[in-house]
């Protein structure tokens, strides 16, 4: 192994071990900022609800997309009375969780990475520790936590919309009959397919968070630093959601 | 004045609320500090002076327990930084307050929220009571009909003077002042001089200020410490230092750019370097 690649192995592993254990830290604070709902309640407004919109869009649209491609695929087999079930399979176990989770890391990701990045290099997380109090507890909890709430809550809403948008061209504009979109979903959907989704979105929920939370924490105090480390937060987020997916997929199978 | 002298200098052995003894540190193998000793005797108002970049701002964070020194010791009322666990330091850091150099108030919180924040956090205090308390402060610092903004909308002055008021609303024993004259315009300048000076004789508050502005520090200093490469090169009263032949202090109290300090970052030859063929 040349002297390169042996030293970027070690700046990974380093890294790792780092935001291990700011983890191992981070959930001790939580504790603590349990006790202060105000805090939570006010991340899961900012992470969740100002996400609202571009998540309800998102969803309607691949909705939409879901039922045109599908009512192309299964009118090849005469089958397009398996569309509320398609549509809903694809919704509850990939798209639902995955497309909320990449939504969330540029929309919600972003913004936490570069609140708390500009806070350290504002001296504002330095003037808590010197109030003696712990920035950990004040400021990366709540908002960790507000993360982990708020994004298992948007995947549930965008899959609703999203199944409203397959409805919406399956049944009304493709003439899929209604009674037999939702029943066949109502009849083929098991309890496993939605543990699976959910599963997902906790899952996502808390590395993302612990990704835009971590990253911001440790950002150069600088505006060039805040910047990288926002971008780092993206594609961080990105990967991870990707890789996870495949390894939650593998283990529902 | 060679008694006062001599009370102010066994009062300081004695009475130390902040005693830095043979600090030294370095960052990434640069020796910031080397040797330092500073005593901040209670009470009294004791400058900090330096050039630029002579470890002024990482004597407060040695002193605040937020980096530690990597020899010598930094005590604190009497007990040293390094030995507190994480409650003590915490307990400790609760009896001094800190002047940011740029304010530090949190963005998301207004003015009074900004002031409020402390006794938020470390008290159960009934809201009228905190309403009064936080009012109170303000009010000292000029700045009660402000209550309402935001630090965006806030001049660096009033920035400055509304983190005063929250480094002073739980009623710490020492005040530390991180440059609290920078970029100030001359009126926000003597109302921050004058507050220094009042809430050190009005409250007894053991005062810290770190500062270049060695005209504005002489009206106010007690006693007045000048750091350079590490180490402390003169110390005294403000009329002690202005009346020192050492050359150090000569060229920081009149300005000069030819002295023991270098104002040149290490270079090649000028001339070589104007003339030389190409930059490397």
């Amino acid at each position: 192994m040349s002297d390169g690649s042996r030293e970027g192995v070690l700046e990974g592993l380093r890294k790792t071990g780092v935001t291990a254990l700011f983890f191992g830290r981070l959930l001790g604070a939580c504790v603590p900022a349990l006790g202060r709902p105000r805090l939570i309640i006010a991340q899961i407004y900012n992470a969740g609800a100002r996400s609202l919109i571009i998540i309800m869009l998102s969803g309607l649209f691949t909705g939409m997309v879901l039922g045109l491609q599908g009512y192309d695929l299964l009118h090849r087999f005469g089958a397009t009375s398996a569309l509320g079930t398609a549509a809903a399979l694809s919704l509850l176990k990939e798209l639902g969780p995955v497309l909320t989770a990449l939504l969330f890391a540029g929309r919600a990701g972003t913004a936490l990475t570069s609140e708390i990045g500009l806070m350290r290099a504002t001296d504002q997380l330095t003037a808590m520790e010197v109030m003696a109090v712990d920035p950990l507890r004040h400021v990366a909890a709540p908002r960790f936590l507000g993360g982990l709430i708020a994004l298992p809550l948007l995947t549930a809403i965008f899959i609703v919309v999203g199944l409203f948008g397959a409805q919406l061209v399956g049944v009304q504009m493709m003439g899929v009959d209604r009674g037999i979109f939702w029943s066949q979903m109502q009849s083929a959907i098991a309890l496993k397919d939605v543990t699976e989704g959910v599963v997902k979105s906790v899952a996502f929920g808390a590395v993302l968070s612990l990704i835009a939370v971590n990253e911001g924490y440790h950002a150069d105090p600088t505006a060039e630093g805040v910047g990288r480390a926002t971008t780092r937060t993206v594609v961080a987020s990105s990967v991870m959601t990707l890789l996870l997916d495949y390894v939650l997929t593998a283990a529902f199978l | 004045m060679a008694d006062s002298q001599s009370t102010l200098n066994s009062a300081a052995e004695t009475d130390a609320v902040i005693d830095v003894r043979g600090v030294h540190y370095a960052v990434d193998g640069r020796p910031i500090f080397a040797g330092l000793d500073v005593r901040v005797p209670r009470g009294l108002i004791t400058a900090v002076m330096g050039p630029s970049g002579t470890g002024k701002t990482t004597l407060l964070r040695l002193v605040t327990g937020q980096i530690y020194a990597d020899r010598g010791q930094v005590a604190v009322f009497g007990r040293e930084v390094a030995d507190m666990g994480r409650a003590e330091l915490y307990a400790t850091r609760r009896r001094m307050g800190m002047l940011f150099q740029n304010g530090a108030l949190l963005t998301d919180l207004d003015v009074f929220e900004n002031v409020a924040f402390p006794v938020r956090e470390h008290t159960n205090l009934p809201e009228p009571l905190i309403r009064t308390l936080v009012l109170t402060k303000l009010e000292a610092v000029g700045l009660r009909g402000a209550a309402q903004l935001m630090p965006a909308e806030l001049s660096g002055g009033m920035a400055r003077r509304v983190a005063l008021a929250r480094a002073i609303v739980m009623d710490p024993e020492v005040l530390i002042y991180d440059e609290p004259f920078v970029g100030l315009d001359p009126i926000s300048l003597g109302v921050i001089l004058r507050l220094i000076k009042q809430m050190n004789d009005a409250l007894g508050i053991t005062s810290v200020v770190v500062s270049h502005d060695v005209h504005e520090i002489a009206t106010i200093a007690d006693h007045s410490y000048l750091i350079s490469d590490g180490r402390v090169v003169a110390s005294g009263s403000p009329a002690e230092l202005a009346a020192s032949d050492s050359p150090t202090v000569r060229q920081f109290m009149t300005g000069g750019a030819e002295g023991p300090v270098r104002f040149h970052y290490p270079a090649a030859d000028y001339a070589t370097e104007l003339l030389g063929a190409e930059r490397r």
